[in-house]
């Protein structure tokens, strides 16, 4: 007996409707608590990036140098004079300019990876899917690219055009965003490369040909659904190093024309101070490292839970 | 459809008549005229035919011919049975009819392939596309992996109907549903937003069918396509290409490595061995005289209802051979019990056995040879 209603139990365990590739990655995501955390600091990043001129008094270009004299012309600490982070030797207030490089460097993560997924993308593509001759041009101009020193690459971009229209769009911003992707595509196009080669023999893209569907709507429509997984996780893991590489640039005195200052920037004027105020070294390289840490641990929460080998387990 | 010969004569006579009975001068008489002549060609022609077919990979050990020196032809609503071993080329037949053999390594190397009065191989590859789906559908062996698992099942279906027949988004969802209930799957429009992962093998089988006749094809190519089903719903599906095909008068090649799919299914059957053809005939003649030892050991090896319990499967023993350099002799003689030297010496031709439209290539069943 006790076998006949175990036999008939199990129908309804089958009445389960299956769950969808995103709801399963989004469970076995949730139950990443780093993931988590990662997500929810991007989140509040995010949140700051866009509100932050509403949450505090001061401009990050504001001057207070009556608090500075008043301090015998040395940077303001933490919480004096109406400063939650204190000022620098200029009286610019060190939580509006934390902000406002907050902004610097979320803005960096969307407008590289919007560049990286406007070239990667095409190009991965179009080698993977006509093979041959193509694919091995484009991947040996992909090598080129990949072996070409980035921070060399975008500095010489960043002072060869530094006084042009485009050099000084978004306060000299633009430039480097634009100078940060041009090199970062490379592994994008290689997994967007490699995603379609493999798709490209499956029964479904064969299929899709057998009923007449266009090249072109093959790749688009059949194919690139299915590599969103890796490229997902691509740009998530990507946006640290953008980040990481736009904050070296504003250590090196490259990027936001003053007085609009990244968090690179700011690192370096506190370095200056470092014995005797480090406050303002310590806030700017916090905020770096929590950003950092945050997207990378998203990103390989993100990695774990679109990982196909794992699909349908918890 | 399927002509008779009588058929064929009136349509001849009607043509032959015409001259005097009608002005060709008056753009009427010219337009009956071309309408008779145009009906003629109609009914001479077959739906298919394939011509010295040949279809090679280049591999780095080798050229391997996978489909090596094949014709045959298929009526208007006729059903094909394509019957062999597994990589004896039937898939690979199949594949180079729509011209969707692998390039590189494949290419078809050799062969006509007229399709309805079209000569394909002339085809460009965007004339090729557009007739693909519209005029052949293609049913895929597994239906778990033959449906792309990010799309809608209602978008796959109406995909077809909207580049061939050129229906808004709109119609050609109607035309899905239309397709789904058609294919016998319960409260279509309700299941056209689900995806594939929502269906069962069986549910997902009936989809391709769906997909393959979207565009009401004059062909569909079948690979195999109950071999990843359970055997009950091998029935069902079978069933349904029979009666669909028999309602939308499409003609089918049914690839099957199951000599009982291809009685029950076909009008013919072409049995396939090392990329050759080795026997055809009516689907009778081939199951009530085999005339290929190869066929004998194909119809061996089936399980049989009536036999002893305990005995052993009978088997076909050895491989099918390498496609890399195949000699000239009989390619099964190193596995059949009635082979001789001449069969190891010289390849035989397809040679026509009791009636015209049986042939076979066996020096041992020829006329005069030494199996009765």
């Amino acid at each position: 007996m006790a076998t006949r209603t175990q036999s008939l139990e199990a129908p309804a365990d089958l009445q389960h409707k299956p769950t969808s590739l995103w709801r399963d990655a989004l469970g076995r995501l949730v139950k990443n608590r780093l993931a988590v955390v990662g997500g929810i600091i991007v989140v509040i990043l995010v949140f700051l990036a866009v509100f932050g001129p509403f949450l505090t008094p001061w401009n990050y270009a504001a001057q207070d140098l009556k608090s500075v004299a008043a301090n015998h012309n040395a940077p303001v600490p933490p919480l004096k004079f109406g400063h939650l982070f204190g000022t620098d030797n200029l009286g610019h207030d060190l939580f509006s300019r934390l902000l406002d490089g907050t902004r610097i460097s979320m803005t960096v993560a969307l407008v590289v990876q919007v560049v990286v997924l406007f070239i990667g993308i095409p190009i991965g593509a179009a080698a993977g899917w006509f093979g041959g001759r193509i694919d091995n041009l484009l991947m040996r101009f992909t090598d080129v690219v990949y072996a070409f020193p980035d921070l060399l690459f975008v500095i010489l971009l960043s002072v060869s055009l530094k006084d042009t229209w485009f050099g000084n769009a978004m306060d000299g911003l633009l430039l480097v965003f634009v100078a940060i992707g041009v090199v970062a595509w490379v592994t994008m196009a290689r997994i967007v490369r490699g995603q379609i080669l493999s798709l490209k023999e499956t029964e479904y893209v064969e299929a899709a040909r057998a009923i007449g569907v266009s090249d072109f709507k093959i790749v688009t429509r059949h194919m690139l659904p299915n590599a969103i997984g890796p490229v997902i996780v691509a740009v998530t893991l990507g946006i640290p190093a953008a980040i990481l590489t736009e904050a070296v640039l504003g250590f090196l005195g490259i990027g936001a024309n003053p007085p609009r200052a990244s968090w690179g920037t700011l690192i370096n004027t506190g370095s200056q101070w470092m014995s005797s105020t480090p406050h303002l070294l310590v806030f700017p390289a916090l905020a770096i490292a929590i950003a950092l840490l945050s997207f990378t641990f998203l990103g390989d929460g993100l990695r774990d839970a679109l990982d196909p080998k794992l699909r349908g387990k918890q | 459809m399927t002509l008779t010969d009588d058929d064929r004569q009136t349509a001849g006579a009607a043509v032959t008549e015409l001259p005097d009975s009608v002005d060709i001068v008056t753009e009427e008489g010219r337009r009956l005229a071309q309408q008779l002549v145009d009906a003629r060609e109609h009914h001479a022609r077959k739906l298919l035919e394939v011509r010295n077919l040949s279809t090679q990979f280049f591999t780095k050990e080798g050229v391997v011919h996978a489909v090596d020196d094949v014709s045959f032809e298929l009526d208007y609503g006729e059903t094909l049975g394509l019957v062999g071993e597994s990589g004896c080329g039937k898939s690979v037949t199949a594949l180079s009819l729509t011209r969707l053999v692998p390039s590189p390594p494949g290419k078809i190397v050799a062969g006509e392939i007229i399709f309805d009065g079209i000569d394909l191989m002339r085809l460009s590859k965007e004339e090729m596309r557009l007739l693909r789906g519209k005029k052949i559908g293609f049913i895929f062996q597994d239906p778990m992996t033959s449906l792309n698992p990010t799309l809608t099942i209602g978008y796959q279906i109406a995909e077809s109907a909207r580049i061939h027949m050129g229906l808004s988004r709109r119609a050609a969802d109607d035309r899905a549903v239309e397709l789904l209930g058609k294919v016998g799957i319960p409260r279509a429009r309700e299941r056209m937003g689900d995806y594939p992962h929502q269906f069962s093998g069986g549910m997902r089988q009936r989809v391709m069918i769906a997909i393959a006749l979207a565009c009401d094809p004059m062909l569909l190519l079948a690979d195999e396509p109950t071999t990843a089903l359970d055997v009950t719903i091998q029935a069902q599906i079978l069933d349904l290409i029979r009666s669909l095909s028999e309602e939308f008068g499409t003609a089918v090649i049914l690839i099957t490595h199951d000599l009982g799919i291809a009685a029950g299914m076909c009008n013919r059957v072409n049995v396939m061995y090392a990329g050759r053809i080795v026997e055809t005939a009516n689907v009778d003649d081939v199951f009530e005289r085999p005339r290929m030892p190869y066929t004998w050991g194909l119809m061996d090896s089936l399980p049989r209802l009536d036999e002893e319990r305990g005995a052993r499967l009978r088997t076909i023993e050895g491989m099918p051979p390498d496609l890399v350099s195949p000699p000239d002799a009989c390619r099964f003689a190193p596995r059949c019990t009635y082979v001789r030297d001449v069969c190891r010496e010289h390849e035989p031709a397809l040679t026509a056995r009791d009636t015209a439209d049986h042939l076979a290539r066996c020096w041992g069943t020829e006329s005069g040879g030494w199996i009765k």
